[in-house]
C-alpha cells in the first residue's frame, strides 16, 4: 500500500494536523491552535495534561469544531479518494465526482430521502447515505452508457454526458426543495457544501460508509496501475477487467455518496487533488491514492476554515470556496493538457 | 505448444476469422501476414483472450484457453501490442513490472524475485540503463523494447506479438526481431507475430501464414509461402520475389508501377 520513498507521507500528514489544529481553532471565537493541540492531546488515553483552559473550550472544541472538523477531513479524504478512482478506472483526467455528474446524483438520491418520510423521518441520518448511493450508482450508470464510445470513454462525450445528466439531477433536486416543507428547505445551503449537522452523529454515521470506501480504494492502486495501459493489455496482463472495473466504481461511488450525503455537494477536490498529487510524485497509484486521500482531507479543511473566516461570524458554503478555487485550476488544466506528459 | 483449432470470431455479425487453425511448436516462430483489415489484429485479439470466439478454441498443452481466468491466461500467454499504446509517464522499471502482474495476487505486492526477473527483462533487451525515464521520453524503438521486456518478465511459454515493427526505422525493425529471435532460442518460446513487412517475414519467421479475408491462404515455410502467385492474387499488385543475396530466403519485390492506371487524371499546375 505504501511503495516509495516516506517523505511524501510524513510531509502531507504534517499539512492534515496543521489543518487540523487550525481548522479547530478559528471560529467566532478563536482558540489559539496551542491550546487546540493540548486539548486534543489531553484526548489520547493515558495522556496527563491538565485541563489548564478556559472550561468554555471544552463544548466549542469537543462538542461542536472537532466534530465538524474530523467530517470535514473525512469528506476530503473521500472525494480525492474517489476522485483518483475515477480518473484511474475512466483513464481520464478530467473525472472527477462532481464533473461526471456522480456528486449530483447523490444528492438528488439524498433529497428524496429527506423529502419522503419513508421509513420513518427520525431514521434519516441512515437512510439518506442509502439513498445517496442508489442515486450515484444510477447516475454513474447512466452517464457511462451514454459517454461510451466503443470501449472507450473520451474525455468530450464523458464531460458532457456528465454536464447535461448533473444539471438534470441537480434541477430536480431543486424541485423537490422548492416544493416541499421548511425542514427539506434547510437542504438547500446542504446542498451547496455546507455541512448543516452538527455534533458527533454525523461523523459516527458517516464513518462506516467512508472506511469501507476509503479501504477498497487504498487496496486498488496496483489495478489501476494495470488499468492505465487500456483494458485490452490490463486483460492480457491477468486483470478480470469488467469485474475489477465495477468493483472500483461501486468502491468509489459509495465514497462520493457518504461524503455528499453528510457534507453536500463539494465540486473540485476530487479533481484538484489527485492532480497536483500525480504532477508532483508521477502516475504510480500505489502512491497516488493514499496521498491523494491525505491530502484531500487537509485540502478541504483549509478550504471549510478560509470558509468561515471570510464573512464571519457567518460562514460560507464550503462548495463554494472550493468552486471559486477550483474552476480556474480546472481551466488551467484544461489549457495545458496538450501536454500530457505527466499523466 | 499452441493449438489454434478452427476459430471463427465474428463481430457485428460479421465473420472477420473463419475457421483458422494453426499449430506453433516451442522454438518455432510463425509470422502471420496479408492485407490490411484481413483479421490479423483480430487473430491475436482472439488468441489471447480479449475476444470470444464464436466457435473453435486455443489450446496451449493440453490446456484450453478458455477454461482459464484472466490470470491464469496470462501465465500462458503475454501480448506484445504497438508502442503507441503505452500511457507516457511511467518510468521504463514501473511498465516492465507490470509484467509480473499474473503472479502478484490482487494487492500486487512485488518481491525481489519479481524486481530480479524485471531487471533481467531491462537487461535483456537493453534497457537496463533506462529504468528511471518516463516511456514517453523514450525513442519508438525504445518504447517497443519496453513492451518486449514487459513481456519476457511475464514468463510465459507463448509470446503473440502484433505488428511490433510497424512504426520502427530499418535499424530497429531488425533489432527488434533479432531479440525476439534471441527469446525464442533461450526460452524456447512459441511464437506468433503479426507482420506487414512480407521482407521480415521472409527473413525471421520459421514458417508464414498468409491470412486473407479472414482465412488462411496459405501455410508454410517462407519460401512455400511467399511466392509470386500467392502474393500477386491477394495483394493485387504483380510482385517478383528473388532470392535474398546473403540468406537465400525470399525477398519480395512488388511492381507498383506495373499497375500504374489507364485513365490518367492530370494534377493541375
Amino acid at each position: 500500500m505504501i511503495a516509495g520513498s516516506i517523505r511524501p507521507y510524513l510531509y502531507l500528514t504534517a499539512l492534515l494536523i496543521i489543518a487540523l489544529l487550525l481548522s479547530v481553532a478559528v471560529g467566532v471565537v478563536f482558540i489559539p491552535p496551542g491550546i487546540v493541540a493540548r486539548m486534543l492531546a489531553a484526548l489520547v488515553p493515558g495522556s496527563t495534561i491538565p485541563a489548564d483552559w478556559p472550561q468554555s473550550f471544552d463544548a466549542i472544541v469537543y462538542q461542536i469544531r472537532l466534530p465538524h472538523a474530523i467530517l470535514i477531513a473525512l469528506t476530503g479524504a473521500a472525494l480525492a479518494g474517489s476522485g483518483t478512482v475515477y480518473q484511474g478506472v475512466f483513464r481520464n483526467p478530467l473525472a472527477d465526482p462532481y464533473l461526471i455528474g456522480v456528486a449530483s446524483g447523490a444528492g438528488l438520491g439524498a433529497v428524496i430521502g429527506l423529502s419522503t418520510t419513508w421509513p420513518t423521518r427520525g431514521n434519516s441520518l441512515y437512510t439518506v447515505p442509502i439513498a445517496a448511493f442508489i442515486g450515484a450508482m444510477l447516475t454513474i450508470a447512466i452517464v457511462y452508457n451514454l459517454a461510451r464510445v466503443g470501449r472507450t470513454v473520451p474525455t468530450t462525450t464523458l464531460i458532457l454526458a456528465g454536464v447535461a445528466v448533473s444539471a438534470f439531477a441537480t434541477s430536480l433536486s431543486s424541485f423537490l426543495m422548492l416544493r416541499s416543507n421548511e425542514e427539506l428547505r434547510r437542504a438547500f445551503s446542504w446542498l451547496l457544501g455546507g455541512a448543516i449537522m452538527g455534533g458527533w452523529a454525523p461523523v459516527i454515521a458517516m464513518l462506516p460508509y467512508v472506511a469501507v470506501g476509503l479501504a477498497s480504494i487504498l487496496l486498488s492502486g496496483h489495478t489501476l496501475n494495470v488499468l492505465q495501459f487500456g483494458e485490452e493489455q490490463a486483460q492480457q496482463l491477468g486483470l478480470p477487467v469488467e469485474r475489477v472495473k465495477l468493483l472500483l466504481v461501486l468502491a468509489a461511488s459509495l465514497t462520493t455518496a457518504a461524503a455528499v450525503a453528510f457534507a453536500g455537494i463539494i465540486g473540485f477536490i476530487g479533481l484538484i487533488v489527485p492532480h497536483l498529487v500525480r504532477f508532483s510524485l508521477g502516475p504510480d497509484y500505489r502512491r497516488l491514492v493514499p496521498l491523494s486521500i491525505l491530502a484531500g482531507s487537509s485540502a478541504l479543511l483549509l478550504a471549510d476554515t478560509l470558509a468561515r473566516m471570510v464573512l464571519s461570524p457567518q460562514s460560507v458554503p464550503v462548495g463554494i470556496v472550493t468552486a471559486l478555487a477550483g474552476a480556474p485550476f480546472f481551466l488551467w488544466l484544461l489549457r495545458r493538457s496538450k501536454d500530457q506528459a505527466y499523466w | 505448444m499452441l493449438d489454434i483449432k478452427s476459430l471463427t470470431v465474428e463481430y457485428y455479425g460479421t465473420q472477420i476469422l473463419k475457421d483458422v487453425s494453426l499449430h506453433i511448436s516451442s522454438g518455432e516462430t510463425l509470422a502471420v501476414i496479408g492485407p490490411n483489415g484481413t483479421g490479423k489484429t483480430t487473430l491475436i485479439k482472439s488468441v489471447s483472450g480479449v475476444l470470444r470466439p464464436k466457435k473453435g478454441a486455443v489450446w496451449i498443452d493440453g490446456t484450453n484457453l478458455q477454461n482459464l481466468s484472466p490470470v491464469q491466461r496470462a501465465r500462458y500467454l503475454a501480448v506484445v501490442p504497438q508502442a503507441r499504446l503505452l500511457p507516457p509517464a511511467f518510468t521504463v522499471r514501473q511498465t516492465v513490472l507490470l509484467g509480473r502482474t499474473p503472479y502478484l495476487g490482487w494487492l500486487g505486492r512485488i518481491n525481489k524475485a519479481d524486481e530480479a526477473q524485471a531487471e533481467r527483462a531491462m537487461r535483456f533487451t537493453h534497457l537496463d540503463h533506462l529504468g528511471e525515464r518516463r516511456v514517453g521520453e523514450l525513442s519508438g524503438g525504445e518504447q517497443q523494447r519496453v513492451l518486449l521486456a514487459r513481456a519476457l518478465a511475464q514468463d510465459t511459454p507463448v509470446l503473440l506479438l502484433d505488428e511490433p515493427t510497424t512504426h520502427l526505422d530499418l535499424e530497429h525493425q531488425s533489432g527488434f526481431l533479432n531479440l525476439v529471435k534471441n527469446m525464442v532460442t533461450q526460452k524456447n518460446l512459441a511464437v506468433l507475430v503479426v507482420l506487414h513487412d512480407l521482407n521480415l517475414a521472409g527473413l525471421y519467421a520459421d514458417r508464414v501464414a498468409l491470412l486473407v479475408d479472414g482465412q488462411i491462404h496459405a501455410l508454410g515455410s517462407p519460401e512455400a509461402v511467399l511466392t509470386s502467385e500467392n502474393l500477386t492474387a491477394v495483394y493485387h499488385v504483380p510482385v517478383n520475389v528473388v532470392p535474398h543475396p546473403d540468406y537465400g530466403t525470399p525477398l519480395v519485390l512488388p511492381d507498383g508501377k506495373a499497375n500504374s492506371p489507364d485513365v490518367q487524371v492530370f494534377l493541375a499546375p
